[in-house]
């Protein structure tokens, strides 16, 4: 983070912590490039994919029907929590059986994930200076961002798989006829002159739910990690009110953190239903 | 802040754990569930059946017992009522072996004294020829006066 001689200023420092390491080394400069990938929010998403497939199977592969150990009683916990949700909101077993998995998935893995905040905000990108300082490169550009669903990209990537599905499932149920129907004729109603409006409307509804999913998962994120790297520099100020201000709002908000992120990591499957039941409803 | 292509990594990503999820995660929990769930509903059912079970064998042992009572009644009442014609039975033998005996007794005493009577009435017979004789001084021929000792004998009848 620090470049040789001076420490950073805090401007520096938030702006170091808020830089994705992605594959040009440097921060992105236009808002949509597809040519760029971010590495640490691919790099933490599919390690912490993987941890939660994992854990999952760990529980799967050992399922009996018998007395249930407590790791398999918090996953089964977690699974008929899962699929009582999916059996109110998607009224069709078949697309349950792949819906039901998902929303369990998207549930464990974005909780983890959001999880991630919770670890101190300079312990995994400063040991990651240390590597790359090791390997002769300038711990300035090291940059590290743990939470990658504070990444835009991977909520939105994340929301548009739900879109879709969503279009998958109006395809499938309704037919090709069906929903190029639908899409002309609801909300407002079957009529030469509403065919227009009405495919507005339904473009504008495909568009903000897939936008306000992905946004509402960033955005909580991406404003707590925010809040810790703020606390990070209170207590970096080294005075006795930055120390205590530092423990005392890091622990309150690391509390309430705890919150946000199963919240978070709820609503998302919750809304991941909601919009996989709606593919299922004719207007 | 900005997009790029994370997007669509994250996206396949996205879809390849909730594959895998739906191949391999799923299916053995909800099966362990389901049979769980059958396993105790077979437990509560036969939880019921054994109440149900118990209840009704109560009742059978309750019936036993009243009727092992009332048998244990009439046994008694036969026996008391058996016991009691017993002694009944008993009471009127020895009243008849009583009667009899008196009787047989009766009957002796009346016989003895006759046979005292016959024989005090043979001595004074006697008695009478031999003071006769000695009145008379002389032998009284018995065979002579058999008939008036007889008619004598007759009278002291």
């Amino acid at each position: 983070m620090a470049t040789e001689g001076h420490a950073p200023t805090a401007s520096e420092y938030v702006i170091h912590h808020l830089t994705h390491l992605n594959n040009t080394g440097h921060a992105q400069e236009n808002i949509i490039d597809w040519s760029v990938i971010n590495l640490d929010s691919m790099f933490y998403s599919v390690v912490i994919g993987a941890l939660t497939v994992f854990l999952l199977w760990l529980a799967a592969r050992k399922a009996t029907s018998g007395v249930p150990g407590r790791f398999q009683g918090i996953v089964e916990i977690l699974v008929d929590m899962v699929a009582d949700q999916a059996k109110g909101i998607v009224h069709s077993a078949e697309s349950r059986r792949f819906v039901a998995p998902l929303a369990l998935t998207v549930f464990v893995w974005i909780f983890l994930m959001n999880a991630m905040d919770l670890l101190p905000v300079d312990l995994l990108p400063r040991i990651w200076e240390g590597m790359y300082a090791a390997g002769g490169g300038d711990p300035a550009h090291a940059y590290m961002r743990v939470v990658a669903t504070a990444d835009l990209s991977a909520t939105l990537g994340m929301s548009t798989g739900v879109l879709l599905l969503c279009l998958y499932y109006n395809i499938k149920i309704k037919g090709v006829g069906g929903w190029v129907h639908e899409l002309f004729t609801a909300p407002f109603g079957s009529h030469p002159l509403l065919y227009p409006i009405n495919f507005a409307m339904q473009i504008i509804e495909f568009v903000a739910k897939t936008v306000s999913h992905g946004m509402r998962l960033f955005g909580n994120m991406y404003a707590g990690e925010l809040i810790f790297i703020l606390i990070a520099l209170l207590g970096s100020t080294a005075t006795v009110f930055g120390f205590l201000g530092h423990v005392i709002a890091g622990s309150i908000w690391a509390i309430f953190h705890i919150l946000i992120i199963t919240l978070q990591a709820f609503i998302f499957m919750m809304l991941t239903l909601v919009y996989v039941g709606q593919a299922h409803e004719s207007h | 802040m900005n997009l790029n292509a994370t997007l669509i990594a994250q996206l396949v990503v996205f879809f390849i754990l909730a594959w895998f999820t739906m191949k391999f995660v799923w299916p053995p929990i909800v099966k362990a569930l389901d049979e769980r769930a059958n396993k105790i509903a077979d437990g509560l059912a036969a939880a019921d059946k054994a109440k149900a079970d118990l209840a009704l064998a109560e009742k059978k042992v309750v019936e036993e017992l009243r009727k092992a009572r009332e048998s244990a009644g009439d046994v008694r009442t036969s026996a008391e009522k058996q016991a009691s014609q017993l002694i009944d039975e008993a009471r009127a033998e020895a009243g008849r072996i009583i009667a009899a005996a008196r009787e047989a007794a009766e009957h002796e005493a009346g016989a003895a004294t006759q046979r005292a009577k016959e024989a005090l009435r043979d001595q004074v017979a006697h008695l009478a020829v031999a003071g006769a004789e000695k009145i008379l001084r002389r032998e009284i021929d018995a065979k002579v006066h058999a008939k008036l000792l007889a008619n004598l004998k007759q009278e002291l009848q």
